[in-house]
């Protein structure tokens, strides 16, 4: 099992969210984040003082899928989130030792 | 039935004959300038509750927005006492050219004219024979002398004790609002007498509130962080919302100040609306043109600007002159919020003196310019009391001067008396903390 974890643009979540279901994703968990990476920040201006804004607003989402499906979700999410504009995101991908649900006891692929 | 009908008939000249004298000279109320005026009150209520208690707690970190509400609403509370008590009294009776007296203290006289035309200065040779109630008069004057302290609260937000804030209030609006209020509007005001012209309060209320703010930025000192941290505004959607509200309500201010339903009001609401979108559009010109964006909050805040700009000017000029003093109201507030306050280093967190103290001498000196003589015509005065030129710019030049220094004066000791009391600023500790939960014990969720 893989942990797909893609920090992407807020306004593309949907689009990412419609791509996946159709591969078989089941669920997935999303959270509000913010960070930076290339895009740096932005700079806001009110009544005249310039405040540097480091940290801009993403949305984070993590979806565990069985090893052969991998590919093909992240290659999904690439091409939903993909704006060509910098600030796009990142994809990490991390091995998952067990899965649990815990409402049947169910484990690994069977709990996805 | 038919003969009483035809005694009546009979009996009505009669009864006019007998009393001519009542028909033609007496006042009397006149229901629908009162019920404007019952509507302007309550507009300019409006102003400060909700309308600036949105537009500055827009503008302030997610931390003081209750805080900052909250003295909206309690200088409210605490004005409406203060005026009631001795306020009213001190403002609008005759006393002497400097400060009213105490015949009105704890509105003592107004049960006996509570359905009587009220004359502003009865006795006297400036006499103004209103056709409202005097309960009335004094209510439209009471969210006068609320709004205006409220103004001086942008320039303390994040760091007053809000016992000093209570204390400084109570004693600001008795000592500084009431005495200039009676200069300017009380017929025997000093102000008055030397013919200067504010319809609606540009000397009284915003170059009063906008230099007190001054003083008290100077005073009280830099938030924490100021300059290094990030201060940007919680919901600017709540200053968008309170701006709006200021704007709507201004109508009653600026209208309303006509004390009557008639052409001088209708003008005032003309003046206003025209002004006020001019300064919107000069200020977020003049952001775009040199910051690159026209952004929200300077859209909002020139609009603010322009209601400031015009209030003295209502009722004495027209739509022409309306339309250049909201263009130079919005550049000049945009020129000194941005530019003046860090060329000088004072940190007026809400620009309550770039904004207010700025428009209101725009507009006051302005005013002198662009005055209309007709609007102001009387049997006497045919071509009007107030004619627009040079002479007239130099009495409201000494007018904005006597203001600005009796008020630096004063608000100056008010603060040192306070703080040697009370003490002014919350801890370091507490203004990083954040004033909602270390003055009230309440935050936002």
């Amino acid at each position: 099992m893989k942990l797909i974890m893609a920090i992407i643009k807020p306004f593309k979540l949907d689009d990412v969210r419609e791509a996946l279901t159709p591969l078989g994703v089941q669920g997935l968990t999303v959270s509000e984040v913010k960070g930076f990476g290339r895009q740096k920040g932005q700079t806001e201006i009110y009544r005249g003082a310039e405040y540097h804004v480091n940290f801009l607003p993403k949305v984070k989402i993590e979806v565990v899928v069985p090893d052969d499906l991998a590919d093909a979700i992240i290659d999904a999410i690439v091409k939903s989130a993909h704006t060509g504009k910098i600030g796009d995101g990142k994809i990490f991908v991390l091995d998952v030792d067990r899965a649990v649900r815990i409402r049947t006891g169910e484990t690994n692929t069977d709990a996805l | 039935m038919k003969t009483l009908l035809q005694r009546a008939c009979w009996a009505l000249p009669l009864l006019l004959c007998t009393f001519p004298a009542f028909a033609d000279d007496a006042p009397k109320l006149d229901s629908g300038d009162t019920a404007w005026m019952l509507s302007s009150t309550a507009l300019v209520l409006l102003m400060t509750i909700p309308g600036l208690a949105l537009f500055y707690a827009g503008m302030v970190r997610k931390k003081n927005v209750l805080a900052t509400m909250m003295q909206s609403f309690i200088i409210t509370c605490l004005v409406t006492v203060v005026w009631t008590v001795a306020g009213y009294s001190i403002a609008f009776t005759n006393g002497n050219a400097y400060f009213g007296d105490f015949s009105r203290v704890m509105l003592n006289g107004l049960a006996e004219n509570w359905d009587k035309p009220f004359i502003l200065g009865a006795g006297t040779d400036g006499a103004v024979t209103n056709t409202i109630p005097e309960s009335v008069f004094m209510m439209f004057q009471m969210t006068f002398a609320i709004i205006t302290p409220a103004l001086i609260a942008g320039a303390f937000a994040d760091r007053l004790k809000f016992s000093s804030l209570c204390a400084f209030i109570v004693l600001w609006s008795l000592f500084v609002y009431s005495p200039i209020a009676h200069w300017v509007w009380a017929p025997t005001g000093w102000l008055n007498g030397i013919g200067v012209a504010d319809f609606a309060g540009g000397t009284v209320v915003h170059i009063n509130a906008g230099v007190a703010g001054l003083v008290c930025a100077l005073v009280l000192g830099k938030r924490l962080g100021y300059g290094t941290d990030n201060m940007a505004p919680y919901n600017l959607a709540f200053a968008v919302i309170g701006a709006s509200l200021l704007w709507v309500g201004w109508f009653g201010f600026n209208a309303g100040s006509a004390t009557a339903a008639n052409g001088r009001a209708g003008m005032a609401m003309t003046v206003t609306q025209i002004a006020t979108a001019a300064a919107a559009l000069s200020w977020a010109a003049a952001e775009w043109a040199t910051k690159g964006k026209p952004s929200v909050l300077g859209a909002v805040s020139g609009a603010v600007a322009g209601l400031v700009a015009i209030t003295p000017a209502s009722g004495f000029v027209l739509p022409g002159g309306s339309l250049a003093i909201g263009a130079a109201a919005g550049v000049g507030c945009y020129w000194a919020s941005t530019w003046l306050k860090h060329l000088l280093g004072y940190d007026d967190s809400l620009d309550a003196f770039g904004v207010h103290g700025i428009g209101g001498i725009i507009g006051a000196l302005l005013t002198g310019w662009f005055a209309y003589g007709p609007l102001t015509a009387d049997k006497d005065h045919p071509l009007g009391v107030t004619i627009g030129g040079l002479a007239q710019v130099q009495t409201q030049a000494i007018a904005v001067g006597a203001t600005i220094a009796y008020t630096a004066v004063a608000t100056l000791v008010i603060l040192l008396v306070v703080g040697a009391v009370f003490g002014l600023r919350v801890t370091q500790e507490e203004e990083r903390e954040g004033l909602d939960v270390v003055l009230h014990g309440e935050q936002l969720g």
